[in-house]
């Protein structure tokens, strides 16, 4: 396997040099795809708002929000992002140790923010917001459920670069993979700093 | 390493092959049998199948529509079931649109792209043959529910709520429309953005972004529209899988649900659709025209910008699909006047193609000719656009047959006339041998009438009030005539592409005794004619430096003192031989496939079955892990960076696939 790699190092050294732009075409394509992203999350988001104050005669999602709560889980998916960069940072000065360390550690964050969000999802269960309950819970749980997946893709990327670290085949001449999963990691980010102020934080009329 | 005795990369390596990722297949070696087919990330061969896929559905989505036609030949017939014909009609429109024009217009912009900006392969190989496996999985799927789903989906193309809930439409034909529709949508996403990254970042040295044929340029502007158009259906067609499966409340209006926020979705993706559609039909006639005029494109930077534009105000129009849906005079109002705006890139368009053409000398060759008719035909259905965007007309005209009218002129007589001659254009270059021309000409003017004889009269039909959808019709409305011509004007086309097909058998099997094509049999403009036909598989010898617009023309033609154009040199002095060695190229890869064939998987699993969904994840999953596992090149074939390139001097190219800094050896004078 070790030739393997070092065959894929050299390209991955080679390449940039070689594009048009400068930029890898694995980072381009990082790039635009997160560019498509936005365009998913614009759509869920309208949805949501659109439906925010549907309930049909039932309880709103907005009527028992935790914000406090939600803070805190957001504070934490946050954090992860520094963390990720910290990783990035670590891998490129050539401490194969420290970054490993600081993947695992924004894989745990991102975890946490899952952890709450699954408390979230069974409170409001039981407060009697199911996913079926009225327009407004069904894009609720749809945005917020697509976000999740999101994250929890993230973590599992995470994880297989923390595998790949102690088998010792993420090396300094990789950064560039972990540079391209953190920008992944920030995209996730940026869509729930979004998501919590348009959602969590302005409240419905 | 093997060496490289061997002539091509691909084939060098078969001594022992211990890659085996995942420990499950052995790496695939590349050749010309069937496996070598399925495991291809040659974006040629990925093209070819892409083209054949496409024209496979061309026939199902044609079958559908001979029947619909039957159905209207007289009035009130009972050929068709009303559900039936709302399944025909519904799985007519999505065949075409999703599994024939696009897809054709992929093998378009698989086969071409690389070769037009001078590049070996697209930047990711085997993601490319994810997007055909996907696509075909996808394609495979939405079709399999006339056999398990108990009939297609019911609803129309656009497939509005409520009519696309259980109450309306109980059986899983939509179940299968959204998820067929999801998966052919990763397809086009994973090679929207694939191509981008390839125009963008693997140019020749040399081919500036305004040097690129305007070809090139529509279809990178297609790619762009895929990439942020897809991801809004994608939500859209999610809303409706968990409304349908999971009871989720968002097209339910007794719920307080909205009807029009699918309407707006679907149409903020199904709007740049339209443009998805006609603009690699755009650029394909922008390089037809200039060939057969022997002029350089008239205006090529307004070419270009006026596809760029239709790309931004593609998105500002959506809403003119829906006047008659409620939206309020001030949305009227804006949607009226961007849809009269964007006519004027389009005329800009048809402007310049006759500028072109204006004092060229013409060869009205079987290519010239569908070009032609694309522009001719694609101005009358622009012409009845412009007057949908007036709100008091479109009232009168929304879901008659007018509307049908006006959009099979721009998407048969716009997209798929200028398809077919850009199948007759490079036909030579995929295959190695020429289409009759006399055949082909026939075949056009055959095509040609069928198509006005079809869709003309529905022009009439709509104006006098007959509605879209409608499985039947009384005597004495007054459409039995033109109803019964449009049925007739159907199986003239029908004909005219079995026609196509006979061409195509028929002057393989004539080629034998005539002399090959050649690299260059039209005298025409861009890179990929400089390659010898069939183009070889790795594409170029050496990578061309480009110097001007129309590279391969300079590089046939200059000036003398009075700027009369003389020729410099003849193709053959100036084309590239073929005979290449050592050049590595991307190794093939199963993976692809299996992921590709997991997912309709979880499909099935969605609407029948969850433990499916397990099945298909895994294989999915696993399929994902063995491919990142996998390197992108095969370290046992052959590398250019053992530095033996053999008989070949002028190949200073470094052997990567991704090489884009090679010497130029075959610039001519």
């Amino acid at each position: 396997m070790s030739t393997d790699t070092a065959t894929a190092d050299t390209h991955t050294e080679h390449d940039p040099h070689a594009t048009n732009t400068g930029i890898s075409n694995n980072k381009l394509a990082m790039w635009l795809f997160l560019g498509t992203e936005c365009l998913l999350f614009g759509g869920l988001i309208s949805t949501y708002l659109l439906y925010k104050t549907r309930g049909n005669g039932k309880t709103l999602p907005t009527d028992i929000f935790d914000i406090p709560f939600t803070s805190v889980s957001s504070f934490v998916l946050l954090m992860s992002s520094l963390t990720m960069v910290l990783a990035l940072s670590s891998l490129q000065r050539g401490d194969v140790e420290r970054s490993r360390g600081w993947l695992l550690t924004t894989a745990m964050l991102g975890s946490v923010f899952i952890g709450g969000q699954v408390y979230e999802f069974t409170s409001f269960y039981r407060e009697g917001i199911g996913y079926t309950t009225n327009p407004a819970s069904s894009a609720f749980f749809t945005l917020t459920g697509f976000h999740g997946i999101h994250v929890s893709l993230g973590i599992l990327m995470l994880m297989s670069l923390v595998v790949a670290s102690v088998q010792g085949r993420l090396k300094p001449q990789n950064a560039e993979t972990v540079e391209i999963i953190g920008l992944y990691w920030h995209f996730v980010d940026i869509v729930w700093i979004f998501i919590f102020t348009v959602i969590y934080l302005i409240p419905a009329e | 390493m093997a060496t490289s005795e061997e002539p091509l990369a691909l084939e060098s390596g078969q001594a022992d092959i211990a890659e085996r990722p995942l420990g499950v297949m052995t790496r695939p070696q590349g050749g010309n049998g069937w496996r070598d087919w399925l495991s291809s990330v040659d974006h040629k061969k990925i093209g070819i199948m892409y083209g054949i896929a496409a024209m496979f559905f061309f026939v199902v989505g044609g079958i559908e529509a001979l029947l619909l036609r039957t159905q209207l030949a007289f009035p009130e017939q009972g050929f068709l079931s009303p559900q039936l014909y709302n399944e025909l009609f519904t799985m007519h429109g999505v065949t075409m649109v999703f599994l024939f024009i696009m897809p054709l217009a992929a093998a378009f912009a698989n086969y071409l792209i690389p070769l037009q900006i001078g590049a070996r392969d697209v930047a990711f190989p085997r993601l490319n043959a994810l997007s055909f496996w996907t696509w075909v999985s996808g394609a495979i799927f939405l079709n399999s529910s006339w056999l398990v789903g108990g009939g297609g989906a019911d609803c129309g193309w656009f497939c509005y709520s409520p009519n696309s809930g259980i109450t309306f439409s109980p059986t899983h034909g939509v179940d299968f429309y959204a998820i067929g529709l999801l998966i052919a949508g990763i397809a086009s996403l994973v090679s929207a953005v694939n191509l981008i990254v390839t125009v963008l970042n693997m140019r020749a040295p040399g081919m500036s972004l305004f040097r690129m044929p305007v070809l090139t340029w529509m279809l990178l502007v297609t790619q762009f529209l895929l990439a942020f158009a897809l991801p809004v259906i994608t939500v859209a067609l999610f809303l409706l899988i968990f409304d349908r499966v999971f009871d989720s409340q968002f097209f339910d209006p007794e719920a307080g649900a909205d009807p029009l926020l699918w309407q707006h979705l679907f149409w903020i993706f199904g709007h740049p659709e339209v443009y998805i559609i006609i603009l690699p039909s755009f650029g394909i006639i922008s390089e037809i025209i200039p060939t057969f005029s022997r002029k350089p494109i008239f205006g090529y930077s307004f070419m270009v910008f006026s596809g760029i534009a239709i790309g931004f105000m593609g998105w500002g129009v959506w809403a003119h699909h829906m006047f008659v849906s409620g939206i309020g005079p001030i949305s009227v109002l804006a949607f009226s006047l961007s849809t009269m705006f964007i006519a004027v890139p389009t005329g800009v368009k048809v402007l310049n193609w006759l500028a072109t053409m204006w004092g060229g000398k013409l060869r009205f060759t079987a290519p010239m000719l569908f070009a032609v008719g694309t522009v001719a035909m694609f101005t009358i259905g622009g012409l009845s656009g412009v007057t949908h965007s007036l709100a008091p007309a479109d009232t009168q005209q929304t879901d008659t047959y007018y509307i049908v009218a006006h959009f099979h002129y721009v998407i048969f007589g716009g997209g798929v006339l200028g398809l077919m001659g850009g199948a007759y254009f490079w036909w030579p270059k995929v295959f190695g041998y020429m289409l009759n021309e006399t055949r082909g000409k026939i075949h056009f003017w055959m095509m040609l009438v069928g198509f006005n004889l079809t869709f003309g009269p529905m022009h009439v039909l709509g104006l006098q009030g007959m509605s879209r959808r409608i499985d039947t019709y009384s005597e004495g409305f007054g459409f039995d005539f033109w109803n019964l011509v449009a049925t007739l004007g159907s199986y003239v086309i029908a004909i005219s592409v079995a026609y196509f097909f006979y061409n195509t058998v028929v002057s393989r099997k004539e080629a034998v005794d005539l002399p090959p094509p050649g690299p260059d049999p039209w005298d025409a403009r861009s890179l990929e004619w400089m390659l010898p036909s069939p183009t070889p598989e790795h594409n170029f010898d050496v990578i061309p430096t480009i110097e001007s617009q129309d590279e391969w023309w300079h590089r046939k033609y200059g000036y003398d003192e009075d700027h009369n154009v003389i020729r410099i040199a003849t193709i053959e002095e100036v084309a590239q031989k073929g005979d290449a060695v050592g050049v590595h190229l991307p190794s093939p890869s199963f993976w692809p496939l299996v992921l590709a064939v997991g997912m309709p998987l979880i499909g099935y699993g969605i609407i029948f079955n969850l433990w499916l969904c397990v099945l298909g994840g895994l294989l999915t999953g696993g399929a994902i892990f063995a491919w990142v596992l996998e390197p992108v090149d095969d370290p046992d074939a052959g590398h250019g960076h053992d530095g033996d390139h053999s008989d070949h001097s002028d190949d200073d190219d470094d052997g990567d696939a991704v090489a884009v800094g090679a010497d130029d050896s075959a610039g001519g004078a």
